[in-house]
């Protein structure tokens, strides 16, 4: 299968009080197209500073990150902005929302920035998908952890994204919460064919995906193929 | 599944920039904020105000002089000089004009029969149907008509009050008793501060001859009124006859000068006072700059979150712009309106310096610089922070930095560094009309800033060094919260600071000028001056002096002449050659002089020799006064001549004094020694020291009926009158600082409630962590006490080194200070500081935490 994102050689140093420290050291993968990966590893270990380089918030200290064929190094930064509205889509550990838009306003803001049409059909559309279609004029904060995550789920496929980077969905979550949000991130997935990477610790939810990536103090230890895959 | 491959190329970057969405999310996105951002923003709310209330004012006042200028001058053409009109001149000025009037003003003493009265007034007498616009407005009404048919008189309205006159009383100028026909209320270009400087009396010019005072020589002015009743193209006429009125001395005004003088001394006086209340817009915008970072700051989340879904950094900057123009126009209309309503008030303020009636339209101009002015400026002071956001990483969704954004390397920031100088710079231009004096104000604004975030950024460093271990947790905490991260100590600092140097130097320069006047008055022995007292008349004055028992203080001659030629140069030669130097009105001016063998007291040569003694045959060995001396570029070895009647008086400059003008002493610009000037026409000036008003008004009644001519200054009246007009000075000065004042505490007000939201979680979290609301209460007092008594004294230390130079360098005149209003200051406002920030964590203590971590969570 064709692989959606390519990283090779990838370094991430930091200098910080003259030390150089190095986060990520020569780091080589592909994800398929439509795949689902989970990166693994222990706390500090470099998951989050991989995930940012993937999907272009970041810019590597040396190596390739292409994405979809399109090298993030040589963008620049709003280039960069682009490609995330186009093609990527994101969930976080602490939901971002943003706290002065309504939850509808929330999903509709790829589409409108992409400039479509039918916004306000189509995000409510999703709204309903995580079955919140009642709460879209409720402001992030009159909403639960839980319900806050289903918004964050409905923006992150509003743009129909090639590919969805999640950094620890259900960090936040109580354990039944985290069911709801992980089946739906794995049925919303498949319908549209994305591909997912996601960071976690919890590795009853790295155990769903395909493929287990292991990093341990910056370096891919381990490619594991699951059971799934 | 679909193959959507894409390379680079294919990819399209230029999504064009969706300008009504921008708008959208700028409204959605200030949806919780609006509150705040408009409490920022009325921080440039009362500078607009101020000028837009004085802009308003220029405008209407410049109309008012248009359509009133013919009754500030009340003819078409007024001719007047300081010599009777010679038979070269006179039957141009008989030929002049379809009406005509003249009138003769002087100053004299007149007498009160009735109260027993004395006083110096200005005699105006007049023949002719003048004013020919406007009236002479008096009571009663008919009265600026009828008095001059008779012996009658108009007496000004502070004179009837003063002397408890009445309407058909009498009073005695000179030989003659006249009768108060009617109180002047107003005449044609008075103003009620001119009107009590040198009251007025209004009497028929048939009778100045019989006065015995018309023989008084050159101090009588003469005026001719003229009136066309037919259209007559009036500048056209006055640069015809202007050569020959220059020629006999004369000067002309139309209304068309009147006009333009008046305009011009008001635009001077309006100018002034719009810089003062852009000083209170730039305190403001001092607010705005630091209210909009942390605004910005407190959007970093939120900014990550839209550039990680694509914002892109200039869509991101944009949308923030269109929040801060938007709040910057509801701030400035609000400013504007405030302004139009304070501009009714101004004609109040200013009443006793304005020689008409001033409307107060409301002027659509005035309100629209303001508007416009005050979005430029919100924008300007904005731009700092708002530059920011274009260099917020979306990386700050993943881990949220708690380094400041780094503005250093944005090379943006000293672009608007250098615009908000330039803007400065310019405006402070418009005001002042002078270059080198706005850049001067800008460099003085620029380095009390930096002076004060200077301390501020020790201030850091030493709570760092100096807080130990062994402190009380309290005292810690609160002290550390000076230089932790999110602290505001800079910001704070330097609006609170900067608001004190403003105000604090206000009340300096305001105390100081009240000081320079009482001090002239108590420390100098003199206060009573006769002048105009003939040379016969000289020893009987003395020894009626000495029989009241008063002091013969001084008593010296004076004559009146003019220059020349300087170094055989006329006036002619130096219109001729402009590379030679010297002050304009050299040669027209008139000088009294004296002569005598000694220095005074108050004098002392700082160059050259003093000559007590003239010989014979000679050049005069003069002494000049030093400020004389670098004025006209006239030096020791000098030559001039004098003119003394006709009569041509070679001299030469040979000593330069330095003289100390504070005491009151008769002082003169140039000394002749004796032996010179003993036969010229010449009067006596005496000064002498009265102890208490009765003894004054007594011998002023013995004097005045013995001598009419002579004239009398009551040293104690005029320093009242003067008084008065500085206090007149200082209320407007005060209403103006009011605002500056108010824009400081609305500064202080915004700058410590944004540490509202700043410190919310803290004290969220040191209250789950089991801090009582006592200790946190203690914690943000001790801050902000901190705060305001170190921003509060750093202003005052500003405002001091500000006056000392002000008074060094501008007005010239000795620094003393007044401590007590700058200690009041200070507690004022370290209070104030405290309780403001008190007050706002009070609303964060008495909520439950659950409801602030949810209102707040990102
Ligand atoms: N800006 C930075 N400067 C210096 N070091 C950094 C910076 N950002 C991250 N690091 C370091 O990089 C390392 C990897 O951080 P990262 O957040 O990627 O770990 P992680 O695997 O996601 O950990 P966790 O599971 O706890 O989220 C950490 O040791 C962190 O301290
Ligand atoms: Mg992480």
């Amino acid at each position: 299968m064709e692989a959606i994102l390519n990283i090779s050689n990838l370094s991430k140093t930091y200098q910080s009080a003259g030390r150089t420290l190095t986060v990520l050291d020569n780091i080589n993968f592909s994800v398929a197209a439509g795949s689902t990966n989970a990166i693994v590893g222990p706390s500090g270990s470099g998951k989050t500073t991989l995930l940012g380089l993937c999907a272009g918030l970041d810019s590597s200290t040396t190596g390739i990150v292409e994405l979809n064929n399109i090298n993030l190094g040589k963008l620049s930064e709003d280039q960069r902005a682009q490609v995330r509205n186009q093609y990527i889509g994101f969930i976080f550990q602490n939901f971002q929302l943003l706290p002065t838009l309504t939850a509808l306003e929330n999903v509709m803001v790829p589409l409108e920035l992409r400039g479509e049409k039918n916004i306000k059909a189509r995000s409510l559309e999703l709204l309903d998908k995580v079955g919140l279609s009642d709460r879209g004029h409720h402001y992030p904060a009159q909403l639960s952890g839980g319900e806050q995550q289903r918004v964050s789920l409905a923006r992150a496929f509003s743009n129909s994204p090639r590919i969805l980077f999640a950094d620890e969905p259900t960090g936040n979550l109580d354990a039944e919460t985290s069911e709801k949000v992980v089946k739906l991130i794995f049925d919303l997935n498949k319908e549209a064919g994305t591909t997912l990477v996601l960071v976690t610790h919890d590795l009853e939810l790295a155990a769903k995906t395909q493929r287990i990536l292991r990093i341990k103090g910056g370096k891919l230890i381990a490619d594991d193929k699951t059971d799934n895959g | 599944m679909t193959k959507r491959t894409m390379d680079n190329g294919a990819m399209d970057t230029k999504r064009k920039i969706n300008i009504p969405w921008l708008f959208e999310m700028a409204w959605r996105d200030s949806r919780r904020n609006r509150s705040r951002l408009f409490l920022f923003i009325s921080a440039i709310v009362f500078g607009i105000a101020a000028l837009v209330a004085i802009y308003s004012f220029r405008y209407n006042l410049e109309n008012d002089i248009n359509a009133q200028a013919a009754t500030l001058i009340g003819a078409d053409l007024a001719v007047s000089g300081n010599q009777q009109p010679g038979p070269a001149i006179k039957p141009l000025l008989d030929s002049l004009g379809d009406k005509r009037s003249e009138e003769r003003t002087f100053v004299s003493m007149i007498y009160f029969p009735k109260s027993n009265g004395t006083r110096l007034v200005q005699v105006k007498a007049l023949q002719g149907g003048f004013p020919y616009y406007g009236s002479l407005e008096t009571t009663p009404v008919e009265a600026g008509q009828s008095f001059r048919t008779g012996r009658n008189a108009l007496v000004d309205k502070t004179l009837m009050l003063q002397f408890n006159a009445h309407v058909n009383d009498s009073i005695k100028v000179g030989n003659v008793t006249f009768l108060i026909a009617g109180i002047l209320n107003k005449a044609p270009g008075q103003t009620g501060v001119s009107s009590g400087i040198a009251p007025v009396v209004y009497i028929p010019l048939q009778y100045l001859e019989q006065t015995g005072l018309s023989k008084k020589g050159s101090r009588i002015g003469y005026s001719f009124y003229y009136k066309y009743d037919k259209q007559v193209n009036i500048d056209k006429l006055v640069k015809n006859i202007d050569p020959r009125l220059d020629k006999a001395d004369m000067n002309y005004e139309t209304i068309e000068t009147r006009k333009e003088n008046t305009g011009r001394s008001f635009a001077d006086l309006t100018r002034f006072l719009s810089l003062v209340g852009f000083i209170a817009l730039l305190l403001g915008c001092v607010g705005v700059a630091s209210a909009i970072h942390i605004y910005i700051r407190e959007k970093i989340a939120s900014i990550a979150i839209m550039r990680c879904l694509g914002v892109k950094a200039s869509e991101a900057f944009l949308i923030y712009l269109i929040q801060i123009v938007g709040i910057g126009l509801v701030g400035s209309v609000a400013g504007a309106l405030l302004g139009s309503f304070v501009q009714h008030l101004l004609p109040l303020v200013f009443k006793d310096f304005l020689p008409l009636t001033i409307s107060t339209d409301t002027s659509w101009i005035a309100i629209g610089q303001g508007v416009i002015l005050g979005v430029i400026i919100s924008i300007l002071f904005a731009l700092l922070p708002l530059i920011s956001i274009r260099n917020i990483s979306p990386l700050n969704t993943l881990r949220i930095s708690y380094e400041e954004i780094n503005l250093v390397r944005d090379p943006f920031r000293w672009l608007v560094y250098a615009l908000i100088l330039l803007f400065i710079i310019t405006f402070t231009f418009f005001q002042l009309g002078n270059w080198l004096a706005s850049i001067f104000f800008t460099i003085a604004i620029l380095i009390a800033f930096l002076i004060l975030a200077f301390t501020a950024w020790l201030l850091m460093k030493v709570m760092r060094v100096i807080i130990q271990s062994s402190w009380s947790y309290l005292l810690r905490q609160g002290f550390a919260n000076l230089y932790r991260p999110n602290n505001q100590t800079i910001i704070l600092i330097t609006s609170i600071g900067l608001s004190t140097a403003f105000i604090c130097t206000l009340f300096f320069i305001q105390g100081i000028l009240i000081n320079q006047l009482n001090l002239s008055s108590s420390s100098s022995q003199s206060n009573m001056i006769l002048f105009d007292i003939q040379t016969s008349q000289e020893k009987a004055v003395a020894a009626l002096t000495r029989q009241y028992k008063l002091p013969v203080l001084q008593q010296v001659p004076i004559v009146t002449l003019r220059l020349e030629k300087i170094n055989g140069k006329t006036a002619a030669d130096f219109k001729k050659d402009t590379t030679l130097k010297f002050s304009r009105h050299v040669f027209s001016n008139e000088y009294r002089v004296t002569y005598r063998d000694t220095l005074s007291a108050t004098e002392k040569v700082i160059n050259g020799e003093w000559v007590g003694k003239a010989e014979p045959g000679k050049e005069i060995p003069v002494s000049i006064e030093d400020g004389f001396s670098k004025r006209n570029h006239i030096n020791i070895g000098d030559h001039l001549v004098f003119n003394v009647q006709g009569l041509s008086m070679p001299a030469i400059v040979s000593s330069v004094r330095q003289v100390n003008w504070n005491k009151i002493q008769t002082n003169f610009q140039v000394v002749f020694p004796k032996g010179v000037l003993e036969d010229a026409p010449q009067f006596h000036v005496l000064l002498t020291h009265v102890p208490s008003a009765k003894a004054s008004s007594g011998y002023q009644q013995a004097v005045v009926r013995q001598f009419p001519n002579i004239s009398i200054i009551d040293l104690g009246q005029v320093l009242n009158v003067i008084d008065d007009l500085l206090d007149k000075i200082s209320y407007i000065i005060r209403f103006m600082s009011a605002f500056s004042i108010i824009t400081g505490v609305v500064v202080l007000i915004a700058s410590v409630r944004i540490s509202k939201y700043q410190r919310i979680q803290e004290s969220v979290l040191l209250r789950t962590l089991g801090a009582s609301r006592k200790q946190i209460f203690a914690i943000t007092a001790l801050e902000y006490l901190f705060l305001g008594a170190l921003s509060a004294l750093t202003g005052i230390v500003i405002a001091v080194s500000g006056t000392w130079l002000l008074t060094k360098f501008s007005f010239e005149i000795p620094f003393a200070i007044n401590l007590l209003p700058a200690i009041a200051l200070f507690f004022i406002i370290a209070l104030l500081t405290v309780i403001i920030g008190l007050l706002n964590s009070r609303g964060v203590l008495n909520k439950p935490p659950l409801e602030i971590l949810r209102t707040n969570a990102v």
